[in-house]
């Protein structure tokens, strides 16, 4: 689970992480008023969105005065903002964070995230910050700091001290910089979190060590245990559809196709997919039914699905396996007549009680195409595809 | 032979008395698995399915000889039963239990890695359907009935993908040793090269099926595994050629997040270690059998 810059900054204050003088604004008025709270000259005013890459797009405008602060807060709020990590399109702004412009010494990077290969949490720092590490890793990867964390004891100080130096940080700062360090483990490791990313890690002017920038990303697993951070969860900044999906227990992601796609089980959902692509067409979207796939269940995946207007053609693809062909047989006539669909259905069934299932959807009288094969399926959803398409056309 | 589980493991399940531990129980004992009882805390003493119930797992180690286990066990006590089943002495852990918080599953590893190696248990899952010796025992939950005995050997990171695999092979002809699901989570108990390692070992497999997806390093690590110390054949599919970076496709470990992760990615990597690649899902049935022929 994502949340946005201002409440990893919430957080990383309490372990102890220096962050500048800021408030949230959720308009105009409020982040002028804002501004008139927060001392000096300078203000940054930054679009909070599940995004990085903000500055590119537009989204962090620094002002001189309380005008220019108002004029980028109209410019931002309610706006929609494309970066590219967030796809074309785009993600709606509705929460400014107006901070004390800060003077910037020197600029770091530092990460903490969960290494799938280590199965540890690596530590991740440059001395060359502000760039993104993606980059740097190819240009010049020896400026790059790597430390493995034990998971039995955590992070230790020398370790902290080595990226401290590494980072370039003077030593009448090092206590600073290794409380900093050590602040953001903890705060990784004691809230569940999976990344947590500072770009840029400053050196101020007077000599502060500042998170100018912060992003946490949480194990959705451990939500459960991690009350306060489940209620950051911001579902406007994530697809409807998949907000939708998530209350209905179904696992959904929206993609840009125009095949329409109900499985069960996420490898061969994917793989079914892949299926849809080899055979020529785009899969509208990625949708895990699960595994107790009850008729109510089935329905409220068809509806899913169908909310897509792009969609031109459907695919239902199950291996029951603990399922039963005949219930999800069942669960899919139920469906269709309730909705009235109106699009071709292409139907895929195997696994336990198969022949009864075929029965039930041949005796229904529904204009439902069946496969027996994955490559058959795949081939016939994207031939009724085209022919939609054609008639239209 | 076999890998794993024959008709001989001394299986127990834990969270026995529960709903769907009850459930798969049936199953199991329906497919011919040798399950001597379970744990539930607190219900040591009963009998439940016509078998003993223990507080511990290491009472059912000291009275009934349990070797195996599987944790239906919910996420949040998850990773407890299972290190509590390595303490034990259990050999071979299934996690079936799906949404183990990723910090809990970096405890479990570092608890396992404190036994030396021979005496160190083996966990698939956590998020798996189990591990399946067709004819002599099933550790799971998957559809027993469409596996048949044979000599390829399967490792899969899901479970209705390694069904459809092992249909596919089953309309033709052809057999399963061992079929191992390791699960789709970020940090697996063991990764396709553990198994892979297991499967190069056992006389009965000859030719290995390895079923992965987008998301982590560890098909890329079984390819080199298997170019250095493999005699028998790799087939591999890779799921995800549709799937966008950065989104999560259902597994909690499906998701491109760095290079090298995407299903082409892969592939061309494979390629090069000289794995056979299915050109595509409906074809893993068709590509086993023209590995199988050659040999």
């Amino acid at each position: 689970m994502n949340i946005h810059e201002y409440q990893a900054k919430e957080i990383l204050a309490e372990y102890g992480v220096k962050i500048a003088e800021g408030g949230l604004a959720y308009s105009v008025e409020e982040a002028v008023q804002r501004a008139r709270e927060i001392e000096g000259g300078v203000w940054v005013v930054k679009a909070q969105i599940h995004s990085g890459a903000r500055g590119k797009a537009g989204g962090i405008k620094v002002c001189k005065t309380h005008d220019e602060v108002e004029k980028a807060a109209e410019e931002l709020l309610g706006k929609k903002l494309v970066t590219h990590q967030t796809g074309p399109a785009g993600k709606m702004c509705s929460r400014l964070y107006i901070e004390a412009g800060t003077q910037i010494a020197k600029e770091m990077y530092l990460s903490f995230m969960i290494d799938r290969s280590s199965e540890r949490v690596i530590m991740i720092g440059s001395g060359q910050g502000g760039m993104e590490i993606e980059k740097l890793a190819v240009t010049n990867p020896e400026a790059i700091i790597k430390i493995y964390i034990e998971p039995a004891v955590g992070l230790q100080d020398f370790q902290a001290r080595t990226m401290a130096f590494g980072l370039g940080i003077d030593a009448a700062q090092l206590n600073h910089a290794v409380k900093t360090i050590k602040g953001c483990y903890r705060a990784l490791r004691d809230l569940d979190a999976n990344i947590l990313e500072i770009n840029p890690l400053v050196i101020t002017a007077t000599n502060d060590i500042m998170a100018l920038d912060a992003k946490m990303v949480f194990d959705e697993n451990a939500l459960f245990r991690r009350h306060k951070i489940a209620e950051l969860r911001d579902n406007t900044q994530v697809d409807s559809r998949e907000v939708a999906a998530a209350e209905a227990g179904l696992s959904y992601v929206g993609l840009d196709g125009d095949i329409g796609c109900m499985i069960n089980g996420a490898g061969l959902a994917m793989a079914t997919m892949d299926m849809i692509k080899l055979a020529g067409g785009e899969p509208a979207n990625f949708l895990d039914v699960g595994g107790g796939a009850s008729a109510e269940r089935t329905e409220k995946a068809f509806r899913l699905v169908l909310a897509d207007a792009n969609v031109k053609a459907m695919l239902v693809n199950i291996f029951a396996g603990i399922n039963r062909c005949d219930w999800i047989a069942e669960g899919v006539v139920q469906a269709v007549r309730n909705i009235d669909m109106k699009i071709p259905l292409v139907v895929r069934l195997s696994g336990t009680n198969v022949e009864e299932g075929r029965r039930i959807i041949a005796e229904s009288g529904l204009p439902i195409i069946t496969a027996d094969t994955l490559a058959e399926a795949a081939e016939k959803v994207v031939r009724a595809r085209n022919d939609v398409v054609a008639q239209n056309a | 032979m076999a890998i794993l589980i024959n008709e001989k493991t001394r299986i127990i399940v834990q969270g026995f008395t529960g709903r769907i531990g009850t459930f798969h129980a049936q199953e199991m004992i329906e497919y011919g698995s040798n399950v001597v009882g379970g744990v539930t805390p607190g219900k040591g003493g009963q009998t439940h399915l016509g078998l003993p119930v223990f507080n511990t797992v290491q009472e059912a180690v000291d009275q009934v000889g349990a070797e195996a286990s599987i944790v239906f066990v919910p996420p949040a006590f998850a990773a407890d039963s299972i290190m509590e089943a390595a303490d034990a002495g259990i050999q071979f852990c299934v996690s079936i239990t799906d949404g183990i918080p990723t910090q809990d599953m970096m405890t479990v590893k570092n608890f396992l890695r404190r036994f030396p190696k021979e005496k160190r248990m083996m966990l698939t899952g956590p998020n798996c359907a189990g591990t399946i010796s067709p004819g002599r025992a099933m550790l799971g939950i998957m559809p027993g009935h469409i596996y048949i005995r044979g000599n390829v050997g399967v490792v899969g990171r899901s479970g209705t993908l390694g069904y459809e695999a092992a249909d596919q092979m089953r309309l033709l002809g052809i057999g399963i040793s061992t079929s191992v699901g390791i699960g789709g989570d970020p940090i697996p108990g063991s990764s396709h090269r553990d198994v892979l390692e297991k499967l190069e070992q056992d006389p009965e497999t000859k030719v290995a099926l390895m079923i992965g997806e987008i998301g982590g390093p560890q098909e890329v690590e079984a390819g080199r595994f298997a170019k250095e110390n493999m005699s028998k054949p790799l087939v591999a599919y890779i799921a995800g050629l549709t799937a966008p970076e950065g989104r999560r496709m259902g597994h909690a470990g499906a998701i491109i997040s760095s290079a090298g992760e995407s299903a082409a990615e892969k592939v061309a990597l494979l390629k090069e270690l000289g794995v056979t690649i299915c050109p595509t899902p409906s074809l893993m049935g068709q590509t086993v059998a023209e590995a199988l022929a050659k040999l």
